[in-house]
């Protein structure tokens, strides 16, 4: 289990991690899910290039009415209260049960958001806020919502020259209803089914189902799910019949979960 | 006989000498040691479940570099026959032939300066094979149509085992009769260090030295020899530090064998380390079992007779030393369990497929014997309307009945099972347990009682056929001139503990500061010949030869403090380290004895033992059936009936292992084999496909149980001492492994009998328990 062999290059400016990406060099983050696949030879790219290194790509600001997440950020800084306020704390809260602490040091949102795994947590969690992905190519920065980024397994809506950026997330009232529900058969696992509901008042609730082996599933206006939620949950995951039945079950669960959740005052 | 407790000796929770390396990380282990000069190897392994192997083409330039087993001539084939009648014997090649019989089985040898660049060639390998359609599931594999993995016979079964017992007449008896089809999965042992070789010749000796992570290195040496064509005095096996055995450890292994010949062929050390990858994907080799199990009792729950078609997935090969049939042999003998049983009828198959071969996991079979009989038991009393105490005290070996010789002839030395049984039950709050249920909570209890054999010697070990027999266990106790003890052992200590156990024996008898001993273990060169560590029979084996050695010592060292104080042997005692005269206060140290022996020996007159310092003694129980430790498993777990996932709330464990050498090291042990136990009932599953590929091959699909799946477990012990051994003390370092799975289960089913659904297939993970809940639900069983 040792990696074949590739060249590592360390770009120190924006530009010049375009020129590498280009030319056909894998971007590395954290490496939490990348390096595995590296030791399995699963992945076996010619060039690695390393983004830590880059101006700003780790830190928060806020501007307004929306907060600016550099992909570089670690589970860790964002578990540690890197984000502000209302989104700060259910971002906290996600980040918390994100593998495990040695994990969330090193792995960061951008290179989970990009690496797209269908169970990794900000996958599911991204677009149930609301999140727009920023992506910097040759011709500039492009804004994607995180609703359909994610467009398979492993894959995404980022061009082959284009890296992430940042993320952006809105800044939430406090009185925000969140709800989050994850299956892992083991603290630290990847989750079997995710469920998010976000109800922000006078808006439509937001729902995601995730984890499941493909993009998440978004539902825009989950007004019915919150209303009628066990008949809803079950019409929603009868959408799913490549899944066993174990599968669909939890899934209902979840989503009754995430539900409740975001339901109580 | 009673020891009575002391400060060091025997019985004392004395902390682990061991541990100060290993918590500083100073630990040395197969891959903290490197050789000037050293090479690393990778393996090409077969894809492949079953294939004829028609060639392989190495990369250009690389010839020399890539070896086939063509590329050495000359290494044997392993072997390991049963003497069983009827035992089909299977031939193992270091690196494949002509065909491929697993996914993992090695091909070729790849050497390089670093794994990496190693692998690196294995990558360029090209294999040119006709697949051939796999054997993947045991039940079939033995049926006709199936392809045969071994040309020469007549059907895919390593053996096939009867005891005829007539159960015909029980039907119209029994006042309950249950039959259950049962299945565990496929596991690996998952030890934190993989296997790791590291061969090099010595061309003085004339020696191949192995440092290699084993459990048995002398039995590994006999092995090994045989296979180069070397004799026994040219090969030396050093084990050193070994993170975790558990029978994975007790192998001769290809790779060594490929390993040492490559060291012979090459001038130069090779080192290969088993990676986790390869560990995963070829060496899932434990557990699984199949049951077809039918029990009989009367109203009071007396069991009347048990009828069992077992089957046991033993793999592609008979590895060497304890072969393909020590499972499947031992179902048919421990299902009796801890009880009183009547009547037997059981027939085992030891299926081969195209798996990894068989392994013993600790526990060996009794994990899941004890799962079919435990949870049998369950139905038996819910169909009774019986508690689980109630039908397990109707059963168990009463007290005054020990020693107890069973059906199949297994004789149980010592114990009180039902009160292990009292114990367990009675550390529960059950009324509160039985009114969360009536509430509608779906939380269960469960029980499993069993008795686990150990230190089982050579009557035994003849009878199963096995093709090594354990025979007396030799220990060399030695003084050097500071008084310095040396205990020599051919056992291996990884885990257990030996560094410090064997330390308060010695302790035990000469009074030795336990920092004044050294245990010197894990090289074939500086120990006497033992089978090993395995069958829970080290503290057995090795404590009892150590007591023997120290005790002939103590007649030496008596002799020589005698002289030195001119009176006669008869007028001193050997205790606290001292040579003392009886009727005085008078006395000489035994490091002023080792000293004058080695460094001023005229001061000893002419006519002293000279026989010196230094005692092999050997040591065998007497009778050498084996002791029984016994325990009692109780758990309560919650099932989340949604989900299917289950929480384990409480766990105890009533445990009776004799005298306890050190408790606290027995504690550990017992909750290690817990956490094992517990991975074999919720997590660890090694699914195979139809073309007889592993689907878990890294520990993102192989769930091995962590901290957080390990409840707080409440330990009891009692202390029956075994009348066969030197202290009393009996093996235990299985036993945790070896009840969870049917208490867990048992706890699962009571949370589930509610809603008339129960879990048959370990491990219950989330899937299986939610459908066992939706097959209830649906009227289907």
């Amino acid at each position: 289990m040792k990696p074949a062999a590739f060249a590592y290059a360390r770009p120190l400016d924006w530009s010049e991690a375009l020129q590498l990406v280009a030319s056909g060099a894998r971007p590395a983050a954290g490496t939490q899910s990348l390096g595995p696949l590296l030791n399995l030879r699963l992945a076996q790219p010619d060039m690695l290039a390393d983004l830590r290194h880059l101006p700003d790509y780790a830190g928060v600001t806020v501007t307004g009415d929306a907060i600016r997440i550099g992909a570089g950020t670690t589970h860790a800084a964002i578990e540690d209260g890197a984000v502000p306020g209302r989104t700060g704390a259910i971002m906290a809260g996600v980040a918390r049960r994100i593998a495990y602490r040695p994990v969330r040091n090193r792995g960061t949102i951008g290179g989970s958001l990009a690496h797209a795994d269908p169970a990794a947590d900000w996958v599911a969690v991204m677009p149930a806020l609301g999140a727009t992905a920023i992506a910097l190519g040759p011709r500039g920065e492009r804004r994607i919502a995180l609703d359909g980024f994610v467009t398979g397994i492993f894959e995404t809506a980022l061009a082959s020259d284009e890296l992430l950026r940042a993320v952006e997330v809105p800044v939430l009232p406090d009185a925000v209803g969140w709800g989050h529900w994850k299956f892992c058969r083991k603290i630290g696992e990847f989750s079997k089914v995710t469920a998010c509901v976000l109800a922000v008042p006078g808006a439509a609730p937001r729902a995601v189902l995730a984890a499941l082996d493909g993009p998440p599933r978004v539902i825009a206006d989950a007004s019915a799910l919150m209303a009628d939620t066990e008949a809803e949950a079950t019409r929603i995951v009868s959408g799913f019949p490549e899944l066993d039945d174990w599968r669909r079950a939890v899934a209902q669960t979840a989503l009754m979960q995430a539900v409740a959740a975001a339901s109580q005052p | 006989m009673t020891v009575e407790q002391r400060g060091f000796g025997v019985g004392a929770s004395l902390r682990r000498k061991e541990d100060a390396r290993f918590l500083h990380g100073r630990g040395r282990f197969v891959g903290d040691i490197t050789r000037p000069g050293m090479l690393e190897v990778a393996f090409l392994r077969s894809p492949i479940a079953h294939a004829r192997l028609l060639g392989v083409t190495k990369p250009q330039g690389a010839e020399k570099r890539v070896f086939t087993l063509a590329d050495l001539p000359g290494i044997g084939t392993i072997r390991a026959n049963s003497a069983l009648p009827g035992f089909r014997v299977s031939e193992q090649p270091a690196l494949a032939k002509d065909r491929l019989r697993h996914v993992g089985e090695a091909i070729a040898a790849c050497v390089a300066g670093s794994r990496a660049a190693a692998e690196d060639l294995a990558a360029a390998c090209v294999l040119d094979y006709e697949a051939l359609p796999a054997v993947h599931d045991m039940l079939q594999a033995p049926l006709p149509d199936q392809p045969l993995i071994h040309d020469h016979w007549t059907m895919n079964a390593f053996l096939e085992t009867r005891r005829n017992d007539d159960v015909s007449g029980l039907d119209a008896v029994a006042a309950a009769k249950v039959t259950r089809t049962l299945r565990t999965s496929r596991q690996c042992m998952a030890p934190l260090e993989g296997r790791g070789v590291l061969a090099e010749w010595d061309p003085r000796l004339e020696q191949m030295i192995v440092t290699t992570s084993t459990q048995m290195p002398h039995v590994t040496k006999t092995g090994l020899a045989d296979c180069l064509g070397l004799d026994e005095g040219q090969v030396r096996i050093v084990s050193p530090d070994v993170g975790g055995g558990f029978g994975y450890k007790g192998i001769l292994l290809p790779e060594e064998i490929v390993c040492a010949s490559l060291a012979i062929r090459l001038g130069r050390p090779v080192r290969w380390l088993e990676d986790r990858f390869e560990h995963l994907s070829a060496s899932a080799n434990c557990r699984e079992h199949h049951y077809v199990i039918t029990a009989w009792a009367d109203k009071a729950g007396k069991l009347l007779g048990v009828e069992c078609e077992a089957t046991v997935d033993a793999g592609a090969y008979s590895s060497y030393p304890f072969g393909a049939c020590l499972e499947a042999a031992q179902v048919g003998s421990i299902l009796p369990g801890p009880y009183v049983l009547p009547l037997l009828r059981c027939h085992t198959i030891s299926a081969c497929t195209n798996k990894p071969p068989i392994l013993p996991y600790r526990g060996v079979a009794r994990t899941g014997v004890c799962y079919a009989m435990e949870t049998t038991l369950d139905a038996l009393a819910r169909k009774l309307d019986i508690t689980a105490e109630a039908i397990r005290l109707a059963n168990l070996v009463p007290p005054d009945a020990m020693p107890y010789r069973n059906l199949v002839g297994k004789v149980f030395d010592s114990g009180d099972y039902p009160e292990a049984l009292r114990r367990a039950v009675a550390a529960f709050d059950l009324d509160a347990i039985r009114a969360r249920q009536a509430a509608g909570e779906a939380v269960g209890f469960g029980l499993a009682t069993f008795c686990e054999q150990g230190a089982h010697g050579t009557s035994v070990y003849h009878a199963w056929g096995i093709p090594f027999v354990p025979g007396f266990e030799q220990a060399q106790a030695r003084l050097s001139p500071d008084g310095v003890l040396e205990l020599r052992v051919g056992v291996h200590s990884h885990g257990q503990g030996m560094e410090t156990t064997l330390a308060q024996v010695a302790n035990e008898i000469l009074g030795v500061h336990p920092d004044k001993v050294r245990v010197v273990h894990g090289d074939t060169a500086l120990t006497p010949y033992s089978t090993g560590t395995w069958g829970s029979r080290a503290m057995v084996m090795a404590g009892g030869a150590v007591a023997e050695a120290c005790r002939q010592l103590a007649g030496r060292v008596a002799a020589i403090g005698a002289a030195l104080m001119q009176v006669s042997v008869a007028e001193v005692e050997v205790a606290d380290g001292k040579v003392r005269r009886r009727d005085s206060d008078v006395f000489v140290t035994i490091a002023d004895v080792a000293r004058t022996w080695y460094r001023a020996p005229q001061n000893l007159p002419p006519g002293v033992d000279k026989g010196g310092l230094e005692i092999t003694a050997g040591y065998r129980p007497d009778p050498d059936t084996g002791t029984h430790s016994y325990a009692c498993h109780a758990a309560v777990a919650r099932v989340d009936v949604r989900t299917g996932a289950v929480v384990l709330e409480d766990y105890v464990i009533v445990e009776d292992g004799g005298k306890l050498v050190n408790p606290m090291i027995v504690d550990g042990q017992v909750m290690g084999g817990l956490a094992q136990g517990i991975g074999t009932a919720l997590y660890e599953e090694m699914p195979y496909d139809r073309d007889g590929q592993p689907l878990a091959a890294t520990l993102a699909d192989y769930l091995l149980p962590g901290t957080t799946d390990v409840p707080d477990v409440r330990l009891e012990h009692m202390e029956t001492l075994s009348p066969w051994t030197t202290f009393g003390q009996k093996g235990i370092g299985e036993s945790g492994a070896i009840g969870p799975p049917g208490a867990i289960v048992n706890a699962i089913n009571d949370a589930l009998a509610r809603l008339g659904a129960e879990v048959f297939d370990l491990p219950a993970s989330p899937s299986r328990v939610l459908a066992a809940i939706h097959a209830a639900k649906g009227g289907v069983r």
